[in-house]
C-alpha cells in the first residue's frame, strides 16, 4: 500500500511532462535497485502505457534491471583504452576475487558485476568504479586489496 | 595566496576530493592564510589530481600528482615560506615548466576556461565574459546576421557528422511550426571519448549559453540537454548552472529584458549507445525505446514531439558563444580550407601524456602523438591510432602525417567522430582492436535492421574465431562481403559505419590477419589463444604452477626447472599468473 502511495506523488511529479516513462522508471530503480515485475504493473496502471511497452522500454536500455542486485554493483569498463591497456585481466581478476561471473551477483547479495563501455575516464586506463567510487591505473594485483576494503565493509555492517 | 583544485571525474578518481577535503580542514584549522576554490579539469589527466596555487599577483604554479599525502609539504613549502617545490610542478607562469609542451601547441577555444573557474560558480563564469555574447545577440534581435555568422564561421558539427551548424539552424529557422526545440546531444557513448563530459564538468554554462543563442536564432524556446547517466558529475553540474543561470535570468523568461524565452531542461539516458543518433535520441526523450527511424524527414522538419527540432552536441554549443564574443574571422582564421577552428581531442592508450587536447585544424596526427603528448609509454614503437570509436577506423603510424581536417581523416578510411583518439603501441593486436569493436556495436546494435543486428553478430564471430586461432581461408573475404552489406543496408549511422574498424585494418594491417589464420600466430603477442607458454631457466621448481595447471601440461621435480608439453597445453594462462618468479614467457 505505501508503495502505491510513493508512487502516485513520483507520477503526480511528472504528470504533465510527456516522456515521463523512463524518468519513472529510473526512479523507480534508485529506490528499489532494481524494477520488479510487479513494480512494471504498477508503473503501467499509473503511467498508462501498456505494461508490454513498459517491458520494452525497462529492457531496451542497458541502465534498467529486472532482477536483484548486490549492495555494491562493480562496473568494470571495457572502453577503447581500458581494452588495450588490459580490462580483461581486470575482469578476470575481479572474477576471481567474487568468485562470479559478469552479470552475476554473489550469494551474499554483496557485488553484482557488470561490465560498462566506458566510464570516460580513459587516461586512468584500466578502470573499475564500485558503487560511486573509481578506480585507476589498476593492475590485476589491485583488486584483492580493493576488494577487501568492500568486503570488510559488509562484514562490518552485518557485525551491528 | 589562492589554490584550487581540478575536481573533474579524472581528477577525483585520482584522489582529488582528497586532496580538497584536506586542504580545507588545514584551513580551518590554523594553517597558513589561503583561499580554497574548486575548478574543473584542466585536461592533463595524466598527472591527476591537479592543484593550482595563485598569488596575490596573479602569477600560478600547477602542480600534479598532488594527493592528499603532500599537502603538508605545499603548505610548509609553497604556501607558507613562498618557494615552489619545482620536482612537482608540471606548468607555471615563472620559472621552469616540464610539461609545457603539452598545452604550448594547443588553442583552447572549447576548452577556453575549463580547469581555469570554478564550474559550480555562474560569478567565475560572468568574469570571463561569460553571458556576454547572449546579450549581444538579444540586443542585436537580428537571427538571420546571426546564422550567417555562424556559417560564415566555418563551424561544422563537432558530434561526428560535420554538417555546417548554421546550416542546420537555418533549416531549423525556416521550417513550419508554431513550437520548435533545441537538443544538445550529451549522450557520448564512444568508448574512448570524454571530452563532451569534460566540458560539461568544467563549464556547464558555456553549452547552455550557446544552446540559448541557437534558440534564439531558430525561434525556439524549449531545450532539451540529453546526459548519459554514466555521467554523474556532469549532470549534478548541469542541474547547478541551470538553476543559476535561471537565477539570474540569463535563462528562463524574458532573459535580458528582450522579451526571448528559453527554458532548458535536464534528460537522462538511460544506457544506449543508438540514442547517439538523432532520431533515436529523439524517441529516447519522448519516452520510447531509442530505435533510429528513417530521414527525411530530418528532426530540422519533424522532430522532438513532431515539431522542428535543432540538434548539436556539446563541444559545437561550447563554440558559439566565442565566435559570436569574437567574430566569424577568428574562427575562420584557424584549420584548413574545409575544415575550420579547432578540435578537441580525448587522448588515451599508449601515449605518455593522456588528456584533453585542443588543437587547430590542420595539425598532424604526428604533431599531437609525438610533440603535444610526448610520444609513446615506455619507449614502444608507435603502431596506429583509432579514431571516430565504433564508427571510425584505425589510421597507421605510416600516415600520421596526415592532417585533422574532416575530408582528409575520411580519405584513410576513419572518420573525425566526435574526437576519441586512443593510441596503440606494437603491442596491441589490430585483429583484436576490429573484434573489440565489432564487440561493441554488435551489442548496442537496437535490432531494428537486419543486416546490422545480424551482420555484426557474424563479423563478430569471425573475427573471434580468428583471435582464437581457428580462422579459415576465405575468412577474410566473408569479412568484406559482409562489412559491404552492413554498410549498405542499414538505416543509421550505427551500421553504416559498424564495419569502419574492420574495414580499415584490413586495409592496413592485413598481414596480421594473415598470420591469425594462416599460422595461427599473433604478430602482437596479444591474443591468449595463440601464445606459447615456455618455461625458461628463472624456474626456481617451486611446483606451484603444475599445481594450477588444468590441463596436466607442466611437469617437473621439486627444486628442479619445469616444463610445458605444448601438446596439451591450453593456453588458459593459470600458470602465467601464478609464477612468482617470471619464469614463464608467452611468445
Amino acid at each position: 500500500m505505501t508503495e502505491h502511495r510513493k508512487l502516485d506523488f513520483r507520477t503526480l511529479h511528472y504528470a504533465g511532462e510527456e516522456g515521463r516513462l523512463i524518468p519513472v522508471l529510473q526512479k523507480a530503480q534508485e529506490e528499489d535497485g532494481y524494477i520488479s515485475r510487479e513494480r512494471l504493473q504498477s508503473i503501467s496502471r499509473e503511467t498508462g502505457v501498456p505494461v508490454a511497452q513498459v517491458y520494452g522500454v525497462a529492457t531496451f536500455y542497458s541502465q534498467f534491471r529486472l532482477r536483484p542486485v548486490g549492495k555494491n554493483i562493480v562496473r568494470v569498463c571495457h572502453g577503447t583504452a581500458c581494452h588495450v591497456q588490459g580490462a580483461k585481466g581486470i575482469t578476470e581478476a575481479v572474477e576471481d576475487q567474487l568468485g562470479v561471473h559478469t552479470g552475476e551477483t554473489t550469494a551474499d547479495r554483496q557485488f553484482t558485476v557488470e561490465m560498462v563501455s566506458c566510464l570516460g575516464c580513459c587516461s586512468l586506463a584500466p578502470v573499475i568504479m564500485i558503487g560511486n567510487d573509481t578506480y585507476g591505473n589498476l593492475k590485476p594485483a589491485d583488486i584483492k586489496k580493493i576488494v577487501k576494503r568492500y568486503k570488510d565493509a559488509g562484514a562490518e555492517a552485518v557485525k551491528k | 595566496m589562492k589554490i584550487l583544485v581540478g575536481l573533474g571525474t579524472c581528477g577525483i578518481a585520482a584522489g582529488a576530493e582528497e586532496t580538497y577535503r584536506t586542504l580545507r580542514e588545514r584551513a580551518d584549522n590554523g594553517g597558513p592564510r589561503y583561499e580554497l576554490g574548486k575548478t574543473g579539469c584542466i585536461g592533463m589527466c595524466y598527472r591527476e589530481p591537479l592543484v593550482e596555487v595563485r598569488d596575490d599577483d596573479g602569477r600560478a604554479w600547477q602542480y600534479g600528482g598532488l594527493t592528499k599525502d603532500k599537502v603538508e609539504r605545499l603548505l610548509s613549502e609553497h604556501v607558507a615560506a613562498g618557494r615552489p617545490i619545482a620536482e612537482w610542478l608540471v606548468v607555471s607562469d615563472v620559472g621552469p615548466s616540464p610539461e609545457s609542451a603539452y598545452l604550448e601547441r594547443q588553442n583552447r577555444i572549447v576548452l577556453r576556461n575549463c580547469g581555469r573557474i570554478d564550474p559550480e560558480s555562474i560569478d567565475d563564469y560572468l568574469a570571463v565574459e561569460g553571458y556576454q555574447a547572449l546579450d549581444r545577440t538579444l540586443a542585436e534581435k537580428d537571427p538571420e546576421a546571426l546564422i550567417n555568422r555562424i556559417i560564415e564561421s566555418g563551424l561544422r558539427g563537432r558530434g561526428g557528422a560535420g554538417f555546417l551548424t548554421g546550416m542546420k539552424w537555418r533549416f531549423t529557422r525556416l521550417a513550419q511550426g508554431d513550437h520548435k526545440y533545441i537538443i544538445c546531444n550529451a549522450d557520448e557513448g564512444d568508448p574512448g571519448a570524454f571530452m563532451d563530459r569534460s566540458v560539461l564538468e568544467s563549464d556547464p554554462h558555456a553549452v547552455l549559453e550557446g544552446m540559448a543563442i541557437a534558440g534564439f536564432a531558430i525561434g525556439a524556446s524549449d531545450g532539451y540537454i540529453y546526459v548519459r547517466a554514466e555521467y554523474p558529475k556532469a549532470i549534478e553540474r548541469l542541474n547547478i548552472a541551470i538553476a543559476q543561470a535561471v537565477e539570474r535570468g540569463w535563462l528562463g523568461e524574458n532573459i535580458a529584458g528582450s522579451g526571448f524565452a528559453f527554458r532548458v531542461r535536464l534528460k537522462e539516458g538511460a544506457g544506449a549507445f543508438v540514442c547517439g543518433e538523432e532520431t533515436a535520441l529523439i524517441g529516447s526523450i519522448e519516452g520510447k525505446r531509442g530505435m533510429p527511424r528513417v530521414r527525411p524527414p530530418f528532426p530540422a522538419v519533424k522532430g522532438l514531439w513532431g515539431c522542428p527540432t535543432n540538434i548539436n552536441n556539446v563541444e559545437t554549443f561550447a563554440n558559439v558563444p566565442w565566435i559570436v564574443r569574437r567574430g566569424a574571422a577568428a574562427f575562420n582564421s584557424l584549420g584548413t580550407a574545409n575544415s575550420k577552428g579547432t578540435k578537441v581531442f580525448a587522448m588515451a592508450g599508449k601515449v605518455r601524456r593522456g588528456g584533453l587536447v585542443e588543437v587547430p585544424m590542420g595539425i598532424s596526427i604526428r604533431e599531437i602523438v609525438q610533440e603535444v603528448c610526448g610520444g609513446i609509454r615506455d619507449d614502444r614503437k608507435f603502431k596506429a591510432v583509432q579514431m571516430g570509436g565504433p564508427s571510425g577506423g584505425c589510421i597507421p603510424a605510416e600516415l600520421q602525417d596526415t592532417v585533422i581536417d574532416y575530408e582528409s581523416i575520411n580519405k584513410t578510411g576513419a572518420i573525425m567522430g566526435s574526437g576519441g583518439l586512443v593510441v596503440m603501441d606494437e603491442t596491441t593486436c589490430m585483429v583484436d582492436v576490429a573484434r573489440f569493436f565489432l564487440d561493441f556495436t554488435q551489442r548496442e546494435s537496437c535490432g531494428k535492421c537486419t543486416f546490422c543486428r545480424v551482420g555484426t553478430k557474424r563479423m563478430l564471430e569471425i573475427l573471434t574465431r580468428i583471435t582464437e586461432g581457428a580462422g579459415r581461408d576465405g575468412d577474410i573475404e566473408l569479412l568484406e562481403q559482409l562489412a559491404a552489406l552492413v554498410k549498405n543496408n542499414s538505416l543509421c549511422g550505427l551500421g553504416q559505419t559498424a564495419p569502419n574498424p574492420v574495414l580499415t585494418t584490413l586495409k592496413y594491417f592485413r598481414s596480421e590477419y594473415e598470420a591469425h589464420i594462416t599460422n595461427k600466430k599473433c604478430p602482437a603477442h596479444s591474443c591468449q589463444k595463440l601464445l606459447t607458454y615456455t618455461i625458461t631457466e628463472a624456474c626456481t621448481g617451486c611446483l606451484a604452477c603444475g599445481r594450477v595447471c588444468p590441463a596436466g601440461a607442466i611437469t617437473g621435480e621439486k627444486k628442479q626447472m619445469h616444463h610445458i608439453d605444448h601438446a596439451k597445453c591450453i593456453q588458459c594462462d593459470e600458470c602465467y599468473k601464478t609464477c612468482r618468479f617470471n619464469a614463464i614467457v608467452r611468445l
